[in-house]
C-alpha cells in the first residue's frame, strides 16, 4: 500500500518546467544594480511595486491601525480571538466599496454575499469544490494564467478544457472556440460546469469586451452553466477601453429585462487585494457571488483559508478611508500607465511588438514570432532560453501558459525601477541587432539551430530531472 | 445536471445539532455582568482570554513588530511582497524554538521541515489530502473535538473510524480497542491509513501516557504503511503533572535505545500539528503548523499551503514575539499558572455542586460526569439535561455526543475564556439547579418529557438543514 496519497505523489500536472527554472535561474544570479549589473532582470513575476509609496504614507499617518488600536482604544483582544468565518464586518464593507468603486460605482455589491479567503488562489480552488467534481471540468480561454492548473485541478479533481484564442483577433473568445471547447469536453467524457475567465487577462493584460461578456452570459444561459470571472487585475486598467465587470452587463441585461433569474445565481466573481494593491503577502482574497448556496458553503470551507484578523482589520482602515482609495486607485493607474509605455516604446525599439489592445495588468503579452527559427514550441523554449541565458531576462513563455501560438511571451513592467526596465530594453535590443545579424549567414544559422535544438533537448530532460527531484521557490507567478 | 457539487449540498455530515443550537441560544441571549446578568453563560469555546495583557504588554513595549519596522528600518515592502510558500525564515525559527522549549527543550525541530498553514484546521485537512483518499481512514479515539468531522473528511472524502475508549480507564486508548477499530474499518472496507490523536487531549483535558503514546508508535511500527498524526495544539498548556510527552521525545527515546530496526521508516511516519490558537490565545491570526521527518510529506504540504497561507503581516510580528526568549520563557511560565489556577475554580464549583470531572491536567476544559444526573443511561436523557442546562441554568456547555463519546453523560466545559467572577457565577447557578434536580429527583421522566424532547430534536434537525447561520466560530 503506498505511503502517501495520489494527490501528493502526482507533482507536477504537467506544468511546464521552464517556470521553474527561469526562477532558479534568477535566483542563482539576480540583478542588482550595484551588486550584481550583469545579472538576469526578473521579468517573470506580476508584481505591483508602483505604488508602495502611497500605503506607506497612509500608514504614517494612521500608526494605530497597525497598532491593534481603534480610537486610541486597543481592541487587541477582540481582534486575536476574532476567527468568525462570516468575515470582519468593517473590513468587508470597505472591501465591497472599493470593488464598486474600481467599477465606477456603475455596481454595487453586498456585503453579505462576499466570502473572505486567503488569497484568490483560495477563492478559486474554494468555488471549483462548490461547483464542480471529479468527471468534471470548467472551460478556461487560452492562454491563461499557468497557476490555474494547479489552482482549479489538484486536489479538486476537476479538469480544465481549453477555449483556444489565436493572435488573428486579439486572442479573443469567439462563439466557434466555446462551442469547439464544449465539444471536446463532450469527446474526454467530461461535464462542464462552466467558464472561468479571467478579465483583465492574465497573461494578455486586455479587458474583455462587452460582446465577449455577452456571448459568455448567452453561452451559460443557455446551457445551465456557472461562469466565473476572476477580477483580480480590475484595479489596474490604466488606459481605455474602461473595464466592464461582468455583473455591468449582468445589470444591464437585467435592466432591459433580457433576464433570466436564473443566471446570476450562477455568475461568481473572485477578487483579491495582491495586484491593485500589491499586497501578496498579506493573502486577502475574496469569492463574490448572488446564489446563497455557493455563499453558505464557501464561507463554510473558507475555515480553510481565512484571512488573518490582524489583516482584516488594517484593511478595513485603509480601505474605509475613501480619500484614500479614490487617489489611490487613480494614481496607480496613472503610474501603470506610464511604465507600460515605457516598455512598449522599449519593446519597439527592439523591433518587437506587443498586443495592441493591451490596456491592463501589470504585463504586457509580447510578440516575438518573428525572432523564432521556426513556428514550432521547441522554437520558443530555444529562443526563452536564449533571452533568459545569454540577454538574462526572466521572462515567461507563451507555452507555460497554454497559448496555442509559439513565440509570444509575458512580460512584467511593475516589479522594478524604471531603470532597471531601460536596462532591461537596452539588452533586448541588443540581442534583437545581434540576432539580425546572425540570420544574414545562413549556414550559421543552421548550425546554431541544430546545436540549440539538442543543447534544447537536453536540458529540457535535465529540467525535468530537476523538477521532480526538487521544487524550489514556487512564487505565486501571476 | 445538478447546479452545485455533492461536497456544497452535502452540508452536515452528521454533526450533531446541538453544537449549534446551544450558540444560537447563546448569541440571542448572552450573560453581561452589567446589561444581561440573567443571560446565557458560554462555556463552550475554548478560548484562552487568561494571558492577553501579557502579549498587550510585550506589544506596547516593541511597537515595531506591528509596525511593519524592523531595527527602525521600514520592512512594509518586504513584507507586503513576501508569498513565498516556505515561510518567513525568521519565523519558523522563532516557532520551532517555542516548540521546543513548550516540551522541556528535550527535543528540537528543523525549521526546514516545518510547514506553515492558516491554522491547525488548515493544517489537518492538508496532512489529510497528503496521506490519504476516498476508500481510506484514520483511527481517532474517542471522545474527539467535533470539528474533525469536517477537517479530516469534508473535502479529503477520508473517512474516521473510532477507536472506543470509556471512562472505566479514564478513557485511555487501549490495545483492544485499537484492534477492534482497525476491524471495524476493515469490516467497512477501509484501508487504514493510520491513527490520529490530539495530545493534549480535546475534550478531555487530559496528556497521553507513555503507555499509550507507545502503543501507538509500536502499532503504526507492526503496520509500514501507517500514519500516526499527533495534534498537539494544547501541547503549551499542561499546567500540572504528569508533564507534557510529545510523540516526538517517545521516538527520540527509542532511537537512543536502538528501539529501531535499521530498515524502519518510522519518524517518516510521524507527524505533528500545532498552532498558536491556544496557548498564545490567538485563534484570529490563523497561525498553524504542520511538523515532519518525511521530505515527501514536507514537500506536498508546503505546495497545498498555497491555498492557506498565513498573512506575511502577522508572520512578522509573531516571529519577533516568540524570538523574544525572555518573553516566551516567561509568558509560558505565567500562562500554565493561570490555567491551574482557573482549573481549580473550576473544579472546585463542580465539587461543591455534587459534580466530579476526570481528573485533568491540560487544556482550557474539564471533561465533567454528570452521568448522575441523567435519569436513565441514554443519549436521549443526555440532550435532555443538556437542554435543561443551556435553557434553565443557562449555561452553553457541549454534550459528551457531539464529541462522539460513547457513554452518555459527560459535558465539556471552558474555564478559561471568561473572568474569573463569571465563572463564579456558572458555578452558583449549577450548584442551584442541582439542588433543585436531586430535591425532584423522584420525579420520573414523565413521557410527556420525552415526547417533548422527541419534538425539538426534529425542530433542531429541520433548522440544521434549513439554515445556517451561527456555526461560525471554531469550537475547538
Amino acid at each position: 500500500m503506498k505511503l502517501l496519497s495520489t494527490k501528493a505523489t502526482c507533482n507536477s500536472h504537467g506544468q511546464d518546467s521552464s517556470y521553474f527554472l527561469g526562477w532558479e535561474e534568477y535566483e542563482k544570479n539576480p540583478y542588482d544594480v550595484v551588486q550584481n549589473p550583469k545579472g538576469i532582470i526578473q521579468m517573470g513575476l506580476a508584481e505591483n511595486q508602483l505604488s508602495f509609496d502611497l500605503l506607506e504614507s497612509w500608514l504614517a499617518k494612521n500608526p494605530d491601525v497597525a497598532g491593534f488600536k481603534r480610537d486610541g482604544k486597543s481592541i487587541f483582544r477582540e481582534l486575536a480571538l476574532f476567527q468568525d468565518y462570516h468575515g470582519l464586518p468593517s473590513f468587508k464593507k470597505a472591501l465591497v466599496d472599493f470593488m464598486a468603486e474600481i467599477r465606477g460605482n456603475k455596481i454595487t455589491f453586498d456585503p453579505n454575499h462576499i466570502v473572505l479567503t486567503a488569497g484568490a488562489t483560495s477563492a478559486n480552488e474554494t468555488l471549483m469544490f462548490c461547483l464542480a467534481e471529479q468527471g468534471e471540468a470548467f472551460l478556461l480561454p487560452t492562454p491563461y494564467y499557468p497557476g490555474f492548473d494547479r489552482d482549479l485541478k489538484w486536489r479538486t479533481g476537476v479538469e480544465i478544457v481549453p477555449i483556444q484564442c489565436t493572435s488573428s483577433n486579439n486572442f479573443q473568445i469567439t462563439e466557434s472556440a466555446l462551442q469547439q471547447a464544449h465539444e471536446e469536453a463532450k469527446k474526454k467524457n467530461l461535464r462542464v460546469k462552466g467558464v472561468l475567465v479571467t478579465n483583465p487577462s492574465n497573461p494578455l493584460g486586455t479587458t474583455m469586451s462587452k460582446s465577449e461578456l455577452n456571448l459568455l452570459i448567452d453561452f451559460i444561459k443557455d446551457k445551465d452553466m456557472h461562469l466565473i470571472s476572476d477580477e483580480i487585475y480590475s484595479g489596474t486598467v490604466f488606459t481605455s477601453p474602461n473595464f466592464v465587470s461582468v455583473m455591468e452587463i449582468l445589470k444591464e441585461r437585467n435592466d432591459l429585462k433580457d433576464f433570466d433569474a436564473n443566471v446570476s445565481e450562477r455568475v461568481h466573481i473572485v477578487y483579491s487585494l495582491s495586484k491593485d494593491l500589491g499586497l501578496p503577502g498579506f493573502r486577502v482574497g475574496a469569492i463574490y457571488s448572488e446564489n446563497d448556496m455557493v455563499v453558505a458553503a464557501a464561507t463554510k470551507m473558507s475555515s480553510f483559508g481565512l484571512v488573518s484578523s490582524q489583516t482584516q482589520y488594517l484593511l478595513s482602515a485603509m480601505l474605509g478611508d475613501k480619500k484614500f482609495t479614490r487617489n489611490y486607485i487613480s494614481e496607480n493607474q496613472k503610474r501603470l500607465k506610464k511604465r507600460q509605455g515605457m516598455l512598449v516604446l522599449g519593446l519597439q525599439k527592439a523591433g518587437i511588438s506587443c498586443l495592441k489592445t493591451n490596456n491592463a495588468g501589470l504585463f504586457c503579452w509580447v510578440d516575438m514570432r518573428n525572432l523564432l527559427s521556426s513556428n514550432t514550441f521547441e522554437a520558443e523554449m530555444e529562443l526563452w532560453k536564449k533571452i533568459l541565458y545569454n540577454v538574462k531576462l526572466n521572462i515567461s513563455p507563451g507555452a507555460s501558459c497554454h497559448c496555442t501560438e509559439p513565440g509570444w511571451f509575458r512580460v512584467c513592467f511593475a516589479n522594478m525601477s524604471e531603470d532597471t526596465l531601460n536596462l532591461a530594453m537596452k539588452r533586448l535590443k541588443d540581442f534583437v541587432a545581434n540576432n539580425n545579424g546572425e540570420e544574414c549567414s545562413s549556414n550559421k544559422r543552421t548550425r546554431s539551430t541544430q546545436a540549440s535544438r539538442s543543447f534544447s533537448r537536453k536540458s529540457l530532460s535535465n529540467w525535468v530531472f530537476r523538477l521532480s527531484s526538487r521544487d524550489r521557490h514556487e512564487q505565486e507567478e501571476r | 445536471m445538478k447546479l452545485l457539487s455533492t461536497k456544497a449540498t452535502c452540508n452536515s455530515h452528521g454533526q450533531d445539532s446541538s453544537y449549534f443550537l446551544g450558540w444560537e441560544e447563546y448569541e440571542k441571549n448572552p450573560y453581561d455582568d452589567v446589561h444581561n446578568p440573567k443571560g446565557i453563560i458560554q462555556m463552550g469555546l475554548a478560548e484562552n482570554q487568561l494571558s492577553f495583557d501579557l502579549l498587550e504588554s510585550w506589544l506596547a513595549k516593541n511597537p515595531d513588530a506591528s509596525g511593519f519596522k524592523q531595527g527602525g528600518k521600514s520592512i512594509f515592502r518586504e513584507l507586503a511582497l513576501f508569498q513565498d510558500y516556505h515561510g518567513l525564515p525568521s519565523f519558523k525559527q522563532a516557532l520551532v524554538d517555542f516548540m521546543a522549549e513548550i516540551r522541556g527543550n528535550r527535543v528540537s525541530f528543523d525549521p526546514n521541515h516545518i510547514v506553515l498553514t492558516a491554522g491547525s484546521t488548515s493544517a489537518n485537512e492538508t496532512l489529510m489530502f497528503c496521506l490519504a483518499e476516498k476508500g481510506e481512514a484514520f483511527l481517532l479515539p474517542t471522545p474527539y473535538y467535533p470539528g474533525f468531522d469536517r477537517d479530516l473528511k469534508w473535502r479529503t472524502g477520508v473517512e474516521i473510524v473510532p477507536i472506543q475508549c470509556n471512562s472505566s480507564n479514564n478513557f485511555q486508548i487501549t490495545e483492544q480497542a485499537l484492534q477492534q477499530a482497525y476491524k471495524d474499518a476493515q469490516e467497512r472496507n477501509l484501508k487504514v491509513k493510520g491513527v490520529m490523536v490530539t495530545n493534549p487531549s480535546n475534550p478531555l483535558g487530559t496528556t497521553m501516557s507513555r503507555s499509550e503514546l507507545n502503543l501507538l508508535v509500536d502499532f503504526i511500527e507492526e503496520n509500514k504503511d501507517m500514519h500516526l498524526i499527533s495534534d498537539e495544539i494544547y501541547s503549551g498548556t499542561v499546567f500540572s503533572s504528569p508533564n507534557f510527552i510529545s510523540v516526538m521525545e517517545i521516538l527520540k527515546e527509542r532511537n537512543d535505545l536502538q528501539d529501531f530496526k535499521q530498515t524502519d521508516n518510522i519518524c517518516e511516519r510521524v507527524h505533528v500539528v500545532y498552532s498558536l490558537s491556544k496557548d498564545l490565545g490567538l485563534p484570529g491570526f490563523r497561525v498553524g503548523a504542520l511538523y515532519s521527518e518525511n521530505d515527501e510529506v514536507v514537500a506536498a504540504a508546503t505546495k497545498m499551503s498555497s491555498f492557506g497561507l498565513i498573512s506575511s503581516q502577522t508572520q512578522y510580528l509573531l516571529s519577533s514575539m516568540l524570538g523574544d526568549k525572555k518573553f516566551t520563557k516567561n509568558y509560558l511560565a505565567e500562562n500554565l499558572k493561570r490555567l491551574k489556577k482557573r482549573h481549580g475554580k473550576l473544579v472546585s464549583g463542580l465539587q461543591k455542586a455534587g459534580i466530579n470531572c476526570l481528573e485533568s491536567n491540560a487544556a482550557l476544559f474539564c471533561w465533567v460526569d454528570m452521568r448522575h444526573l441523567l435519569p436513565s443511561n441514554t443519549f436521549e436523557a443526555e440532550m435532555d439535561l443538556w437542554k435543561k442546562i443551556v435553557y434553565q441554568v443557562g449555561l452553553n456547555i457541549s454534550p459528551g455526543s457531539s464529541c462522539h463519546c460513547n457513554e452518555p453523560g459527560w459535558f465539556r466545559v471552558c474555564f478559561a475564556n471568561m473572568s474569573e467572577e463569571t465563572l463564579k457565577q456558572a458555578m452558583k447557578r449549577l450548584k442551584a439547579f442541582v439542588v433543585e434536580s436531586t430535591g425532584n429527583v423522584n420525579s420520573v421522566t414523565s413521557r410527556s418529557t420525552l415526547q417533548k424532547t422527541k419534538s425539538v430534536l426534529t425542530k433542531w434537525v429541520f433548522r440544521l438543514s434549513s439554515r445556517d447561520h451561527r456555526d461560525h466560530q471554531e469550537e475547538r
